[in-house]
């Protein structure tokens, strides 16, 4: 099994790419997350206003956070992600 | 007692059942029996990839214990569960391709097969058994509690009682079924969860008289509560987002998660899953703490965290309807617990049993063993269960930290460093279990040290062990 190199099976370069755009989005992900809910949470509670009913640090946060998050993962899945096969034999 | 309630609970319990006698009979024959219980036969599409991670990692504590917290601390909690968004799409995208390969070329059936594989050597694979065993006895411990103060609190039947009726139902099927039937199941029971939630959210904000009216009347209670630093202004920025290690990124290294993600049929179930569990987790988590903050002005007063959803489902639909959807937490439960269940008795049987005990052991012996330790399993944790510990959540948590701790560097490392060796596994995986345990208790006694997560240090010393010792004892590229 150790005829092969990570140089020489094109799917693990794919692999690493893929791994490196997870921990792009997740560190996105935190910046918004934690942007909106201390940078808007902090202030006093009299000064919060109301979006749907919920605070607007939360609304911006957790509930616009989300929703960006599954669009930006939907955009990377369909453009970004490379199908590849699973199994030995391909390899050339 | 309520009729009402419970048959729809009940013909949720036969469906299971009859979902996992059908999956056995499934099992294909001539193929390999290790691979087919505990695996499914590496077969799985998209949709069920995606809602057994959900459902297996959708837990009590994302149910009962959390939207029970979220009741008492406000709306710092849901943004502290909020973290788990990131789980959706992380998990899968390190893990992701490379896992798979690897997984199939090792002929891997675990996450300890894996690792054994990946590092060459048997310590590293009775260390990972150790603590899999360990930590995930605590953490089925924590679900079966769950599981059977639900039932305790719909039926009013003794705890105890409850808790045999829980017991059965899962053992049989999980017993009967192995994985194919807990991925199938939690496929259902995903969906169940989802439409639930739904449902209840709708059910308590009709029942509070509108958002707006429950917001002011938590105002009039306590500003706190939808401030970020929870009522009693204890959650710290920084408290809330070292969350993120905990039940955010940490989580690629749960052997439960880790073990699905060997699982998939191909890369295009693999994308699927992606979608569809980042979706399924946001929407989860985000609505079923909701449901925790708004059942306060609907129902003040209630004591045991756990009991707040099924109290408040019970207040707010017909009995009919709150029989259904109180089958979601009773589906996060069953689905959580299955997969432990197989996980840990995987562990006995193909880590330690046939490694270690019977190499040369035969596919009928393999069976009947794998049979008998999953029985034996659940009635060991069905004993845990009877005295049951106070909050449910904390000790779920403690599970989940000291196997992040233990494996995360193991398994990330493992894939993308060619550095990484058995001397920085083996290094990596004792100071993250030792160093979590003790600051555990530090933690308990004197305050979290510098007011973040247990969790957070361990990991840090763990990475640090691993690559200290991977490149100072014995320098070497590993070829994939």
């Amino acid at each position: 099994m150790n005829t092969k190199t990570s140089q020489t099976d094109p799917r693990f370069k794919i692999a690493h790419r893929e791994a490196r755009l997870g921990v792009g989005l997740a560190i996105f992900n935190f910046i918004w997350w934690f942007g909106f809910a201390y940078g808007l949470g902090s202030r006093p509670v009299e000064d919060y206003t109301y979006i749907f009913g919920l605070p607007d640090w939360f609304f911006y946060s957790c509930v616009v956070g989300f929703l960006l998050m599954s669009a930006l993962v939907i955009v990377v899945t369909k453009y970004f992600l490379t199908e590849v096969s699973f199994d030995e034999e391909v390899e050339k | 007692m309520n009729i009402d309630v419970i048959l729809p609970l009940v013909f949720f319990l036969v469906l299971i059942f009859a979902i996992g006698l059908i999956s056995s009979k499934r099992m294909a024959p001539g193929k390999s029996f290790l691979s087919d219980y505990f695996l499914g036969g590496r077969e799985l599409g998209g949709f069920v990839l995606a809602m057994t991670m959900v459902a297996t990692y959708g837990s009590a504590s994302s149910f009962l214990g959390g939207p029970g917290t979220a009741y008492t601390v406000g709306f710092g909690w849901i943004l502290l569960a909020m973290a788990q968004v990131v789980t959706g799409y992380f998990v899968l995208l390190i893990l992701g391709k490379k896992f798979a390969i690897l997984a199939r070329r090792y002929n891997a059936v675990t996450m300890i097969d894996f690792l054994k594989a990946r590092y060459n050597s048997p310590a590293v694979a009775i260390l990972s058994a150790i603590a899999i065993i360990v930590f995930l006895f605590s953490a089925m411990t924590a679900q079966w509690v769950g599981g059977a103060r639900l039932i305790e609190s719909l039926t009013g039947l003794q705890y105890t009682t409850a808790l045999f009726i829980f017991a059965v139902s899962v053992l049989v099927y999980v017993v009967i079924g192995g994985f194919r039937a807990v991925a199938v199941t939690d496929a259902v029971q995903g969906a169940i969860m989802v439409i639930g939630t739904l449902v209840l959210l709708i059910g308590v904000i009709i029942a509070g008289g509108g958002v707006p009216a429950i917001m002011q009347d938590l105002l009039n209670e306590n500003p706190r509560l939808v401030t970020p630093f929870g009522a009693d202004g204890s959650l710290s920025a920084a408290y809330v987002s070292s969350f993120w290690i905990l039940v955010g990124v940490g989580v690629v290294a749960l052997p439960q998660m880790a073990v699905r993600a060997m699982s998939y049929k191909n890369s295009r179930s693999m994308h699927r899953a992606l979608v569809i569990g980042t979706i399924v987790t946001g929407f989860i988590m985000l609505n079923m703490h909701l449901i925790g903050i708004f059942a306060r002005p609907v129902m003040p007063g209630i004591e045991i965290g756990d009991k707040v959803i099924p109290l408040v489902a019970l207040e707010v639909l017909p009995a009919w309807l709150a029989g259904i959807v109180l089958a979601a937490p009773m589906a996060a439960i069953m689905s959580t617990v299955d997969s432990l269940l197989l996980l840990v008795s995987s562990a006995i049987v193909k880590d330690v049993y046939i490694n270690f005990i019977r190499p040369d052991a035969e596919e009928r012996r393999i069976k009947i063993v794998s049979f008998g330790v999953t029985a034996i399993l659940g009635i060991i944790v069905f004993l845990l269960a009877l005295k049951p510990p106070e909050l449910l959540i904390f000790l779920n948590l403690f599970s989940f930290g000291g196997l992040e701790a233990a494996f995360i560097w193991p398994v990330v490392l493992g894939l993308y460093w060619k550095y990484g060796n058995k001397y920085g596994a083996i290094a990596s995986m004792i100071t993250g279990m030792l160093s979590y345990i003790g600051l555990h208790f530090y933690n308990q006694a004197f305050g979290n040290l510098f007011g973040v997560h247990t969790v957070t240090f361990p990991i840090l010393l763990s990475f640090i062990a691993y690559v200290v010792f991977s490149l100072t004892v014995k320098r070497e590229v590993y070829r994939f």
